[in-house]
C-alpha cells in the first residue's frame, strides 16, 4: 500500500495548522492549530510505520500523544491563568516579550 | 689566549674551613635578635651589635691564619651548602668559596666594619633608634659577607641585592627628613639600573655555559665567541658601574651621604661601592677575553676618576667632597681592574688601603660634625687643629694617605696603579697622573677650610674634641693608613696572584719607578695649588658663580638635569606615546569590537516585536528554508 493518499492528508493538516497558528489570534484556537499540526505528524508517522513494516513510527507517534497531553495540561493552565489576570485570550494582549 | 687562563680548581673544605659559614651567620643571628626583640633590647643591643661583627671578624681571622698555613694549591676552599635551584638542566649549588680575595674581603669588611661600629656606639648615642640602626648594620654585614664569599653568581647577587637594601634602608635612617627619603629613594632605583646589568649577565651565562658557577664560567669560557664574551663583560661592567657609582650611574653616590656619617663610611666609602672592583676582578677570566669590554672599564674608570675629582674640588659640604672623591678613588680601581691581570691585584690592594684611610676620612668628618652641632658646610668651620688635635693628627694621616705621599698607603697602591696605566697607554697614564694632581688639590682644600685659617664658626658652635670611643677608632685606622702600603705592597701580588690571574714582580717597598716620581711630583703641585688658593679668607656664604666648570661640578655634573632630561621626560614622553598607542589600536580595537557587538543586538533586537505569530512566521520560514536545503541537497 503506497502510504501517499495519507502523507497528502497529513501535509493538508498541518498547513491549516500552521495557518490557523499565523492568522487565529484566540489563544485557545491557536492552542488547537499547535495540537492539529502534531497530530498530523503523528498520521505521517504512523504511515510510515505501516509502509516500512516496523513499529518504530507508532512508538514516536505515542510519544508525541503523552507529551501533547501534558503539555495540553500545563498550557491550558497557562492560559487559564493569563485570562483571569488580564481578561483577555487575545494572543496580541501577550506582547510583553520584546526589545 | 686560553692558554694565559690558569683556573683554580677550589678544593673542597675540612676542618675549620667547614665552619665558614658562621661567618654569615654570627650577624645574622645578632641582626634577627635586634629586629624581632624590639624595645626590649634598647639597652644593650648596640653591644651586641658590636660582638656579632667581632665574631665574624674573629672567624675571618682564624680562617685567614688557617689559609697562611695553606700551600698556595689549597688555599681556594670551597664549602659546600645546600641544592639551591634545580630547573630544567641548571643545577645550582649554593655554596660558599673561601679563597685569597673572598677571605681579603672578609677581612676588610670585618675588620673596618668592627672599627666603624665602636665608633657608632658613640656616635649614635642620643638616637632613640641606635639598636634599629645596629641590627641594619649587621644586616648589612651579613649581605656583604653573602657576596664577596658566594662560590656563584647567583648567590652573589642575592648578596649584591641584600647590601643595597641595607643601604636603602640607612641611607633613610632619617626618613623624617624629606632629603633622606628621597636620597634613599634615589640610590635604590639608581642601583636597580645596574642589577638589571648583573641579571643579563647570568643569563647570559646561563644560555652560554649552562652554569653560573665561578668554577664553571672560569672552565667554559674559552669556548664562548667573542662578541658574546664582550657583550657579557659589558653587562657585567654595568652592574659594576650601579653599585661603585662609576659614570654614569653616579648620580646617586652624593645623595647618599643624607645617611648617618658611619653609614657614609662603611657603605659608601669603605665596602659596598668597592662591590664593583670585586664583580669585575672576579670575572676577570672573561674579561681577559675580551679586549673591548676591558678597554671600556678602563674608561669608565678614567672618566669616573676625573668626574669624582671635579666634583670633589667644588663642592663645600664635607661628606660631599669626600664622596666625590671615593668616587674618584673607585675609578682607580676600576681602571686597574680593567688593564686585565696586570692590575687587578692593584685594583684589590688601593681598594683595600682606600677601605682604611677613606673610613678615616669618613669617621674624622663624622667627629668634625659632631663638633660642630652637625653642620657639614666646610665654610662654617676653620682653625679646628688645636680644638680637635686628635681628629686633626688621624685626619692628616689618612690625607696624606690618600693624596699618595710616601710612605703611607695610598702612595703605593696608587702607585701601582698609575704605572700599570703608563704601561697600558700613555693616555691613561697622564690621566689617571693628572687625577693624583686633582685628588691633591681637593683634599688640600678641604685641609685648609677644615683645620687651618681662621674661625668661621657659626654663632652658638663650640667645638670640642670627641670622646674617646669616637677617637679609638680613627686612631687604630690611620696606622692602618700608614702602614699598609708598606706590609702589602710586595705581598699581596703573591697572595692575589691566584684568584686574578695575576703574574707578580717582585717590587721592594723602596723602589719606585719613574712614574712614581713624576705623580709625585704633580700631587705636590696640587697641593701647593690647594694651599696657595685656600690659604686667605674665605667666606662664609657660598659665592655666586659664573664659572662653568665650578658651576657644572656644584651640580653634580648636571646628572640629575641630564636624568631629568633624558630619563624623567624622555621617559615620560615614550611612556606617553605608548599609552596613546594602547588607547588607540588595543583599546580601539577592543572597543570597536564590543559596538559592533551591540551595534548588531541592536539592530537584530527589533525583530523581537512581542507578537507570538511573528515568531512563529520566523520558525516556519526557517523549518521551509531548513527543509528546502535538505531537498536541494537531496536533488543534486
Amino acid at each position: 500500500m503506497s502510504p501517499n493518499a495519507y502523507l497528502v492528508l497529513s501535509a493538508i493538516l498541518f498547513s491549516i495548522g500552521v495557518l490557523g497558528f499565523l492568522i487565529r489570534r484566540n489563544v485557545l484556537i491557536i492552542f488547537m492549530s499547535v495540537e492539529l499540526m502534531l497530530n498530523a505528524a503523528n498520521l505521517a508517522m504512523v504511515a510510515f510505520s505501516y509502509a516500512n513494516g516496523n513499529l518504530l513510527g507508532q512508538v514516536g507517534a505515542f510519544f508525541v500523544m503523552v507529551v501533547a497531553a501534558a503539555e495540553v495540561v500545563i498550557g491550558l493552565a497557562i492560559i487559564m491563568i493569563i485570562f483571569k489576570t488580564r481578561r483577555s485570550a487575545s494572543v496580541d494582549d501577550q506582547n510583553q516579550l520584546k526589545h | 689566549m686560553v692558554s694565559l687562563l690558569e683556573i683554580v680548581i677550589p678544593v673542597e673544605a675540612t676542618g675549620l674551613f667547614s665552619y665558614s659559614w658562621l661567618m654569615i651567620a654570627i650577624p645574622m643571628l645578632v641582626s634577627a635578635i635586634l629586629l624581632l626583640g624590639g624595645k626590649a633590647t634598647d639597652s644593650w643591643g648596640h653591644w651586641l651589635g658590636v660582638l656579632g661583627v667581632l665574631g665574624s671578624l674573629a672567624v675571618a681571622l682564624a680562617l685567614w691564619i688557617t689559609m697562611l698555613g695553606l700551600p698556595v694549591a689549597e688555599r681556594a676552599v670551597h664549602v659546600s651548602g645546600f641544592d639551591w635551584v634545580s630547573v630544567g638542566n641548571l643545577n645550582l649549588q649554593a655554596g660558599l668559596l673561601v679563597d685569597q680575595l673572598s677571605i681579603l674581603f672578609a677581612l676588610l669588611v670585618t675588620g673596618v666594619g668592627s672599627l666603624i661600629f665602636i665608633y657608632s656606639v658613640g656616635y649614635m648615642a642620643h638616637d632613640p633608634n641606635r639598636r634599629l640602626f645596629f641590627a641594619f648594620l649587621n644586616l648589612f654585614i651579613v649581605a656583604m659577607l653573602v657576596l664577596v664569599l658566594a662560590d656563584n653568581y647567583l648567590l652573589l647577587f642575592l648578596g649584591w641585592e641584600g647590601v643595597g637594601l641595607a643601604s636603602y634602608l640607612l641611607i633613610g635612617f632619617w626618613q623624617g627628613r624629606h632629603s633622606a627619603a628621597l636620597a634613599a629613594k634615589k640610590a635604590f632605583v639608581v642601583n636597580r639600573v645596574g642589577d638589571l646589568g648583573l641579571l643579563t649577565a647570568m643569563f647570559t651565562m646561563v644560555g652560554l655555559f649552562g652554569s653560573v658557577n665561578f668554577t664553571d664560567v672560569n672552565q667554559a669560557v674559552g669556548s664562548a665567541s667573542t662578541t658574546w664574551l664582550t657583550a657579557l663583560g659589558l653587562f657585567l661592567l654595568l652592574a659594576a658601574c650601579g653599585k661603585s657609582a662609576q659614570v654614569p650611574l653616579q648620580s646617586w653616590l652624593l645623595d647618599a651621604m643624607e645617611g648617618p656619617t658611619p653609614v657614609s663610611a662603611l657603605i659608601h666609602a669603605a665596602t659596598m661601592v668597592t662591590a664593583g672592583v670585586y664583580l669585575v676582578v672576579r670575572s676577570h677570566s672573561i674579561y681577559e677575553l675580551t679586549a673591548a669590554a676591558s678597554l671600556a672599564v678602563c674608561i669608565v674608570g678614567v672618566v669616573t676618576l676625573l668626574a669624582g675629582a671635579w666634583i670633589g674640588s667644588t663642592k663645600d659640604d664635607i661628606k660631599k667632597v669626600l664622596a666625590g672623591s671615593t668616587m674618584s678613588q673607585i675609578g682607580y680601581m676600576m681602571l686597574a681592574a680593567g688593564i686585565g691581570p696586570a692590575g687587578g691585584a692593584f685594583a684589590i690592594f688601593h681598594l683595600f688601603t682606600h677601605g682604611f684611610f677613606k673610613a678615616n676620612l669618613f669617621l674624622g668628618a663624622g667627629s668634625v660634625m659632631h663638633a660642630m652641632n652637625d653642620d657639614t658646610d666646610m665654610r662654617h668651620f676653620g682653625a679646628l687643629r688645636k680644638v680637635m688635635p686628635w681628629t686633626f693628627v688621624t685626619f692628616g694621616i689618612s690625607y696624606l694617605a690618600i693624596i699618595g705621599i710616601p710612605p703611607l698607603a695610598g702612595f703605593y697602591s696608587k702607585d701601582h696603579i698609575v704605572v700599570a696605566a703608563w704601561e697600558q697607554g700613555w693616555y691613561f697614564g697622564l690621566l689617571a697622573t693628572l687625577g693624583a694632581g686633582i685628588t691633591a688639590f681637593y683634599m688640600t682644600r678641604l685641609m685648609m677650610m677644615t683645620f687651618f685659617g681662621k674661625k668661621r664658626w657659626a654663632e652658638g658652635v663650640h667645638p670640642h674634641e670627641s670622646p674617646k670611643i669616637l677617637l679609638f677608632p680613627l686612631i687604630v685606622l690611620s696606622i692602618g693608613a700608614i702602614v699598609l702600603g708598606v706590609v702589602l705592597n710586595n705581598a699581596i701580588q703573591y697572595w692575589l696572584a691566584p684568584p686574578t690571574g695575576g703574574h707578580p714582580h717582585s717590587a721592594a717597598w723602596w723602589d719606585i719607578p719613574w712614574q712614581g716620581w713624576v705623580t709625585l711630583l704633580v700631587v705636590l703641585v696640587g697641593v701647593g695649588i690647594g694651599y696657595l688658593m685656600y690659604r686667605g679668607e674665605i667666606s662664609y656664604e657660598q659665592p655666586h658663580t659664573i664659572n662653568p666648570i665650578v658651576y657644572i661640578g656644584r651640580n653634580d655634573l648636571l646628572a640629575d638635569q641630564f636624568n631629568d632630561v633624558v630619563f624623567v621626560r624622555g621617559g615620560g614622553a615614550a611612556a606617553a606615546a605608548v599609552a596613546t598607542l594602547d588607547d588607540v589600536i588595543v583599546d580601539g580595537s577592543v572597543r570597536s569590537a564590543g559596538s559592533l557587538a551591540k551595534g548588531i543586538g541592536g539592530a537584530l533586537s527589533k525583530l523581537e516585536s512581542g507578537y507570538a505569530r511573528s515568531y512563529g512566521l520566523t520558525m516556519v520560514i526557517g523549518a521551509i528554508a531548513v527543509g528546502v536545503v535538505l531537498i536541494l541537497g537531496r536533488l543534486a
